[in-house]
């Protein structure tokens, strides 16, 4: 699967939680997700869905999604239309609940990559290809469960097609 | 090779002998939800195909992050996790009964060697009772209550050895602000903490609740602790099940052990916006505060208000600066009732909302105006929690909110309990 799109990067790099991707202002209230992504990053960058384009990356450095166990988080990213989250390392709910709902995130070093980059990701190769800077990146590759989900579409679309789990142990 | 509770609390559920890193299918003991949470429970729960939850007695909703319902959106969720909750006869708790994290431990649905998935990053409260419980998102927590059973990495441990003795106004509160100080939100990420020594073995129940709770602000997947005779004690008073403790190898091994006397500790403060923005409130006092808070599923609990009693009581809260308080569950403000602490509080000028998560998630009961600085007993000081990006918050214990409450600004509670 090859992504394209450029980098959109915040003030804040490491520790991005999930009170910044969606507030509880929103998530309590509101079940359409096409309406929580309007207000995807809103606390730490306002603004940041108006200028987002389809098919963007959020890059960002350590840790990112910390905090709450909100699905709405990765809902509220997938649904402005992001195509992937790329950071030097992820908080481990957010990871598994991005990956349950079919949102790619990119695992690798981030250091080279500036807002506005035009990025392209290839998910088979495991390379970041940072096309204004003319460098690629290795990306970290991703354990065999998360593979298997992915390849299933998700955890919903696994659960269904082998009605339990079944996964390698 | 030795196994830690981790460890040992999987090769149980599996039958058999796993360690570190492995990756196992598990049957759990019990799941849960809340009203943030629950209804993208159902949706997937719905998608998956399933029609019952794998076993009714083992699942709770819980409505307690903005309960009652402060507007309409939020109304049509409650009103769909209520209709899905009675629908499958799951144990189910309406607004007002309190903070997901109390009830399950209080109604004495888990015990020691558990396995629990909560749709709720704070469920590594239950830790404090030798269970391993963890926090996962809601089609997690789907597949849960459709199959009964989830996928798990096991964890590596890192031990925290706590010696020493807390003094007197130095609080479990004090103790894990102090730990996640000095390991960073990130400095646990994917591991189990352990939490030993002198130091939590003195503490009751009620105040380990504390120190399980907040492993999620380290990136941690479970905080846990041995079981004790005061373990035993409060599990048999809340739970009729039987259980079989776990404990630790003496050769387990482990990703770090960490060391720290706590015997000179001073009360602590998590300044804005980072729990893990931490130091000694001697360098915070001072600092102008327009509200305070004590409740949450962190520190809302029956020794939390005494603590904070024992400094309020026939004070007076500082003209212009509000305290809000919200009893972690209706059974807990019965016994504030009886005890006076409720009094207590209402004379000094608190104000009561009802048993839940109060104003800690910013939907409703207490949201900060531009500008102000609140104290909270909450888990979470990140910028727009309680529903103002331009409001700064900053963790303490109960006594320090309590002594805030008092001058207008952080104080050292030390200085009213001498």
């Amino acid at each position: 699967m090859l992504l394209t799109g450029k980098a959109r990067k915040f003030s804040q790099e490491d520790d991005i939680n999930t009170d910044y991707i969606i507030s509880g202002r929103y998530k309590f209230k509101i079940q359409d997700p096409n309406e929580l992504a309007t207000h995807v990053m809103e606390d730490l960058d306002p603004g940041f869905f108006q200028r987002r384009q389809d098919g963007d990356f959020i890059v960002a450095g350590r840790n990112f999604g910390c905090g709450s166990s909100r699905e709405q988080a990765p809902q509220a990213i997938k649904y402005a239309k992001i195509s992937a989250v790329i950071a030097k390392s992820f908080a481990r709910i957010f990871y598994r609940n991005a990956f349950n709902i079919g949102l790619p995130l990119v695992e690798c070093d981030t250091d080279k990559i500036k807002e506005g980059d035009e990025l392209s990701v290839d998910l088979s190769t495991g390379i970041v290809t940072n096309k204004t800077q003319n460098l690629n990146i290795t990306i970290k590759p991703l354990p065999p469960v998360m593979l298997t989900l992915l390849a299933d579409g998700g955890l919903v679309e696994h659960i269904k097609k082998h009605h339990g789990f079944a996964l390698k142990q | 090779m030795g196994q830690t509770i981790i460890e040992k609390i999987f090769s149980r559920h599996t039958g058999k002998t796993v360690y570190a890193n492995d990756l196992v299918v598990s049957k759990i003991d019990f799941c849960l939800g809340q009203d943030g949470t629950s209804g993208i429970v159902i949706d997937s729960f719905n998608k998956m195909g399933a029609e019952k939850v794998f076993d009714h007695k083992k699942m709770a909703v819980i409505i307690d992050h903005s309960s009652p319902s402060p507007n309409e959106g939020v109304s049509r969720i409650h009103k769909k996790i209520r209709d899905f909750s009675l629908g499958q006869k799951i144990h189910f708790y309406d607004v007002g009964q309190g903070v997901c994290h109390q009830i399950v431990p209080e109604r004495g649905y888990v015990v020691p060697g558990d396995l629990v998935v909560g749709a709720d990053s704070h469920t590594c409260t239950y830790g404090a009772l030798n269970a391993a419980a963890t926090g996962m998102g809601s089609t997690d927590v789907a597949a849960c209550a459709a199959t009964g059973h989830n996928w798990f990495k096991i964890p590596e441990s890192i031990k925290f050895i706590c010696q020493g003795k807390l003094p007197l106004g130095v609080y479990s509160k004090d103790l894990i602000l102090y730990l996640i100080g000095q390991v960073g939100a990130a400095g646990a990420t994917y591991m189990s903490c352990e939490y030993a020594g002198p130091a939590i073995d003195a503490l009751s129940v009620e105040a380990r609740f504390t120190i399980a709770n907040m492993a999620i602000e380290m990136g941690a997947k479970f905080g846990i602790m041995n079981c004790d005779r005061k373990t035993l004690d409060w599990v048999k008073q809340h739970s009729s099940r039987k259980f079989k403790p776990v404990a630790a190898d003496s050769d387990a091994v482990y990703n770090k052990v960490l060391e720290f006397n706590v015997s000179q500790l001073a009360p602590q403060i998590a300044k804005p916006h980072r729990v893990d923005n931490v130091c000694s409130v001697t360098e915070a006092a001072g600092i102008p505060i327009a509200q305070g808070y004590i409740g949450t599923c962190t520190n809302g609990r029956l020794e939390d208000f005494s603590a904070a009693c024992k400094i309020l009581k026939g004070k007076k809260i500082k003209k212009g600066v509000r305290l809000i308080v919200a009893p972690a569950s209706n059974w807990i403000l019965k016994d504030a009732m009886k005890k006076g602490y409720i009094s207590i509080l209402l004379d000094a000028g608190a104000t009561l909302v009802t048993p839940g998560c109060g104003p800690c998630v910013g939907t409703h009961n207490g949201v900060p105006a531009d500008g102000e600085n609140v104290i909270s007993t909450a888990n979470r000081n990140f910028k727009g929690r309680m529903g103002n990006i331009n409001a700064f918050i900053y963790l303490g214990s109960p006594a320090t909110v309590a002594a805030s409450v008092i001058t207008g600004k952080i104080t050292d509670p030390r200085k009213y309990l001498k």
